[in-house]
């Protein structure tokens, strides 16, 4: 593994082509060091028998035709682990940059992982409160899941995964075995510095790891981060049963990434010069969420993507929310209202709800209150479009009613303070409470005998 | 003599090859030293265009690429029932025994069993013309299911010997036939397949029975067919995964070959899970006996992805031949359209439309033929029904994806995106869906249901239709405008959206609803309609109707009266009739 081969045959963009490579393997990682001195690190895409397509992680600035040497490493982008990563920081791609040293590797895991066996997965059902009324009675977060939120610029989805992160109650989760995995693509100093803050604000920094490619840091390292990131969450989640939870941020900038990458290699654009390969590129990460019919630990990721425009039928936002399990939107008139949480309930969704909610885990009345609350909410939309058009005053009583439901809805269940942590049972009373502004009649998603002992007639 | 070459270049899934001339367009092959499944796709001047059915890295130049000498093919045998696959036909449940919850790349795996024992009744005696497709043996490979051995379809003569009944392995012979130029073959339990061949079938058949799901708004408003196609398009969580497990779940087919093409792990895993714990409503058997599942998520390596579609299809085909009524879910085309793309684009061919392939027409086309009812080679009828989802991107039904396979279904189920919002499940919108298939299954519906079944369904689209036109009005006025005799329309579409189109999956008696019962609630509503015209042509305030609660009563009956007390029907017929008969008779005391 030791020869080294001088000089390039060309470069463009994060790529460079070495000429003349012999016994090089397939995505094989290769470190390329300049004359000044300074390594790098690649890895091999592209492979034929006499070159080899590199794509440079720090990019390909300053390096010439001549100036460099590349030598083979004969391994796939590999990431040290062990139970000691607990409260450290690394870069992008999985160097400490925390002052605190190396880490002593329990041992070295290829960051692209393997694909989980739907045979070996079991099915999550148990819910983790998340403290936010609009998550936990509409969305219900459940541990082994995949919910991303689909945000825009501007918007405090930061703030509320700080929330979700700090109060999350994940039953079989103690301090031991809880720990955060925050992995930042492509944010500003300023997002990262807010986690870091937090976390110590909270007194939870000692649970955290964190991979921070920053948005001046490579464009090719991009790529790495989230999967050092859940190579890490699989090894404690998997080898030493800990529930972890994965924030992910910001998704567009990764997929951003990608498609910069993509572009310089010339491959045909699919929708909006995205590769091709989008969906399967997101999925292997996605999926990587989930828990196994052996061992207690679990992976929920909560992966954060800024809606270019606020648009959900963007292909990065489109593509996730095929592979992810639901989601939680974000909206921008509701935060202009002065409501935060600003989650808009009507295309949020939790696909894994239905089997984690209910009696013996949340309450029996959950699944009822929930389906009421949305069929009534997007009624409400239908009502204030007609208020809209022949004004207030000429709606019938019941469409009045439902108007002030709707205004309940957002300010009393939706809203809540920054730090305000509701559990489930305050979460389905004020649900109650917001339904009883309702004439009974109007209840028709309900089982009559709930309604009967929480809505006597 | 053995064919090989050496790995010329790599890129994805995509491995050139070099060093041989032999390959064989479609042959199967073994990459590199682990000897990873691939099969060959191109052959040009220099090079041989391999796709990798597993994960490349780690492959290196040079290393050995050896043909299997066979068109990538699947073995048909008893074992296929309650199984769960991969995209080519390996156990997930071997393979993690082999290698844990992790699937590892270039595994040895059996396709099937060869060392279970299974009960064989042989059939066939010496002597016996028989030619392929003649069953010469069978097995119960489930409770519920009885596994035809077939002789395999290019083998016909007389059979020379036997064995007799007995407990045989999948590779054991149990009969030898000898053809006219007196060559033998042994006939075993197994048989092998290429995947994209079409196994052969006498003749088509019209499609003429209804595949019954037990979903109202499917099997009254746009009734799915026997040997029929149909496409669920719709964006993400608007219920396409849970319409397919509907589907799966409690349509009359006697196999369910369910393809898991690019979707989420978790998903396979429920299947598994919650087909074995369920009982089949006609057999009394669990349902995972009359069910296979191939399964290639979203994050299993993307050549396979294309692969699978063709695999399910062989293994539905195969049990169409025993003379069975085969139904597949494939979940989700668009990802095997995707994986088309990913692999058309590392060939660099010339992109048609968003990038996908020129032959994605040709390719969906080819797929959906072959669902159909068909006489078999040995004279038994079968059928095959395809139900693809389709994920349209952004939701947008005018995407290359959708608008294709439009062309080649006969039944288009559209989901909804604001009905989803709003939580009405089956979120499947009726006014933009449409079967072709109504005019053929007319008459079984007329013979088996009641001959006013046809009638009442086109009186239920009318309501819906005229609902539609008044909301334009309502948008703009209101509804507290329109006279009675409009607003007892928005009533009593209200009563059917509510009270017979949503259709609760997690409730024990609404999940499944026999036909006879759908037929009995749309009798219940448009009597409740006729009654109720009665009562608006008198003048009298249809507000003093609803207030009487019959609508609610009648939306409820979903609920209240259970699958196998129809006769509880009569009560509410009674019901209706006192209402409207009250509400008459109250008025008539006030003008007096």
């Amino acid at each position: 593994m030791n020869v080294e081969y001088l000089g390039l045959k060309s470069i463009s963009g994060s790529l460079v082509v070495v000429e003349g490579i012999r016994d090089a393997s397939f995505e094989e990682i290769v470190e390329i060091k300049t004359t000044d001195g300074e390594e790098r690190m690649g890895k091999i895409i592209e492979l034929a028998e006499d070159y080899a397509v590199v794509q440079v992680y720090e990019g390909t600035r300053a390096l010439s035709l001549t100036n460099t040497v590349t030598r083979l490493t004969g391994r796939p982008m590999e990431v040290g682990v062990s139970k000691e990563i607990l409260g450290r920081v690394f870069d992008g791609a999985g160097r400490p940059i925390d002052g605190l040293g190396k880490i002593f590797a329990d041992k070295y895991l290829d960051v692209n992982g393997k694909p989980m066996n739907p045979v070996s997965r079991e099915y999550p059902r148990n819910y983790i409160q998340t403290g936010v009324s609009a998550i936990d009675g509409l969305t219900t977060l459940i541990r082994g899941q995949k919910l991303p939120i689909f945000s825009g610029n501007g918007l405090p989805h930061d703030e509320l995964a700080m929330q979700i992160a700090t109060q999350a109650k994940i039953e079989g989760a103690d301090n031991d075995n809880f720990a955060i995995i925050f992995c930042a693509m492509g944010v500003s100093n300023d997002v990262a510095d807010y986690f870091r803050t937090s976390f110590e604000k909270n007194g939870v920094l000692q649970r955290v790891v964190m991979f921070l490619n920053l948005s001046n840091d490579p464009v090719g390292e991009r790529i790495i981060t989230p999967r050092c990131a859940l190579t890490v969450a699989e090894y404690l989640a998997f080898e030493h049963n800990m529930h972890i939870l994965v924030i992910m941020t910001d998704m567009t900038s990764y997929a951003e990434a990608l498609r910069e990458i993509s572009s310089s290699q010339n491959e045909i654009p699919s929708r909006k010069g995205f590769p091709g390969y989008l969906y399967s590129d997101l999925a292997s990460m996605y999926e990587r969420a989930g828990m196994l019919n052996r061992g207690t630990g679990s992976i929920t990721q909560i992966p954060i993507l800024s809606m270019p425009n606020d648009d959900i039928t963007h292909p990065i936002p489109d593509l996730t929310g095929y592979i992810t399990e639901g989601q939680i939107v974000l909206e921008r008139n509701l935060y202009q209202k002065g409501i935060y949480p600003p989650v808009s309930i009507l295309p949020s969704l939790s696909r894994l709800m239905k089997d984690g909610i209910g009696e013996g885990f949340t309450r029996k009345d959950h699944p009822d209150v929930a389906n009421q609350l949305f069929a009534a909410y997007s009624n409400v939309q239908e009502v204030r479009s007609l208020a809209s058009v022949i004004g207030e005053d000429e709606l019938g009583d019941t469409d009045k009613k439902y108007l002030q439901f709707g205004r309940a809805l957002e300010n009393e269940l939706i809203a809540q303070a920054r730090d305000e942590n509701r559990d489930i049972g305050q979460t389905l009373d004020l649900g109650w409470q917001l339904l009883k502004i309702l004439p009974r009649e109007e209840l028709s998603r309900m089982d009559t005998k709930i309604l009967d002992e929480f809505y006597p007639a | 003599m053995e064919i090989s070459g050496i790995i010329y270049s790599i890129n994805g899934p995509v491995v050139k090859v070099s060093g041989s001339r032999e390959f064989k367009m479609y042959d199967q092959v073994f990459v590199g030293n682990e000897r990873l499944i691939g099969e060959v796709i191109g052959i040009g001047e220099r090079h041989t265009v391999v796709q990798v059915y597993e994960n490349t890295t780690g492959l290196k130049v040079g290393e050995p690429v050896v043909s299997g000498q066979k068109s990538m093919s699947v073995i048909l045998a008893p074992g296929i029932l309650g199984g769960i696959f991969d995209g080519i036909e390996r156990p997930l449940k071997v393979i993690e025994q082999q290698s844990g919850a992790f699937i590892a790349r270039g595994l040895q795996v059996d396709l099937l069993d060869k060392k279970k024992q299974w009960q064989v009744e042989v059939l066939a005696r010496a002597g016996d013309k028989v030619f392929g497709g003649t069953v010469v043996a069978q097995t119960p490979e489930t409770p519920q299911i009885m596994h035809k051995i077939m002789v395999p379809c290019h083998i016909s003569g007389m059979v020379k010997t036997v064995a007799p009944s007995g407990a045989y392995t999948i590779t054991d012979t149990i009969a030898t036939v000898e053809d006219d130029s007196g060559k033998t073959y042994d006939i075993r339990l197994m048989q092998e397949w290429p995947i994209r061949i079409p196994r052969p079938y006498k003749s088509r058949v019209n499609v003429r029975r209804p595949l019954m799901t037990g979903q109202r708004v499917i099997d009254t408003l746009f009734p799915l067919a026997k040997g029929g196609t149909a496409a669920v398009p719709g964006g993400f969580g608007t219920g396409k995964t849970m319409t397919q497990h509907q589907l799966a779940k409690w349509s009359d087919a006697d196999i369910i070959v369910y393809i898991g093409c690019g979707e989420r792990g978790n998903e396979m895993t429920q299947v598994l899970e919650e087909f074995t714990s369920l009982v089949d409503p006609r057999s009394g058997n669990s349902l995972m006996d009359r069910t296979t599942l191939i399964a290639n998520t979203s994050n299993m390596p993307v050549a396979a992805r294309e692969a699978s579609i063709y695999t399910g299809i062989t293994l539905a085909e195969y049990y169409r031949d025993m003379g069975y009524h085969v139904a597949i879910m494939a979940d989700s085309t668009s990802r095997w359209a995707e994986a088309l793309r990913e692999i058309s684009g590392r060939l660099e061919e010339m992109p048609a439309e968003e990038g996908f392939p020129a032959y994605l027409s040709s390719r969906l086309a080819a797929f959906y033929e072959r669902a159909g009812y068909v006489n078999n080679l040995n004279g038994s009828e079968g059928s095959i029904t395809i139900i693809g989802a389709v994920s349209p991107q952004g939701g947008d039904f005018s995407e290359p994806v959708t608008q294709n396979t439009k062309r080649f279904v006969r039944a288009f189920l559209a989901l909804d995106r604001m009905l989803a919002y709003s939580r009405h499940y089956p979120a499947i919108n009726w006014l933009t869906s449409y079967s072709e298939y109504v005019s053929e299954v007319r008459h079984w519906y007329e013979d088996n249901v009641d001959y006013r079944f046809m009638d009442y369904r086109t009186r239920i689209i009318a309501v819906l239709q005229e609902e539609a036109n008044l909301n334009e009005i309502v948008k703009l006025i209101g509804a507290d405008v329109l006279p009675d005799d409009q607003k007892l329309i928005l009533e009593i579409a209200r009563v059917i959206r509510t009270g017979f189109l949503q259709q609760n999956a997690y409730h024990a008696s609404d999940t499944f609803v026999p036909v006879k019962k759908q037929f009995l609630m749309m009798d219940m509503i448009l009597r409740l309609y006729d009654r109720a015209k009665t009562v608006v042509l008198r003048n009298i305030p249809i507000a003093q109707l609803v207030a009487t609660g019959i609508f609610d009563e009648v939306v409820a009956i979903k609920y209240t009266v259970d699958n196998d007390s129809l006769d509880k029907f009569d009560e509410f017929r009674q019901k209706i009739d006192d209402a409207c008969g009250k509400v008459i008779a109250d008025n008539e005391v006030i003008r007096r």
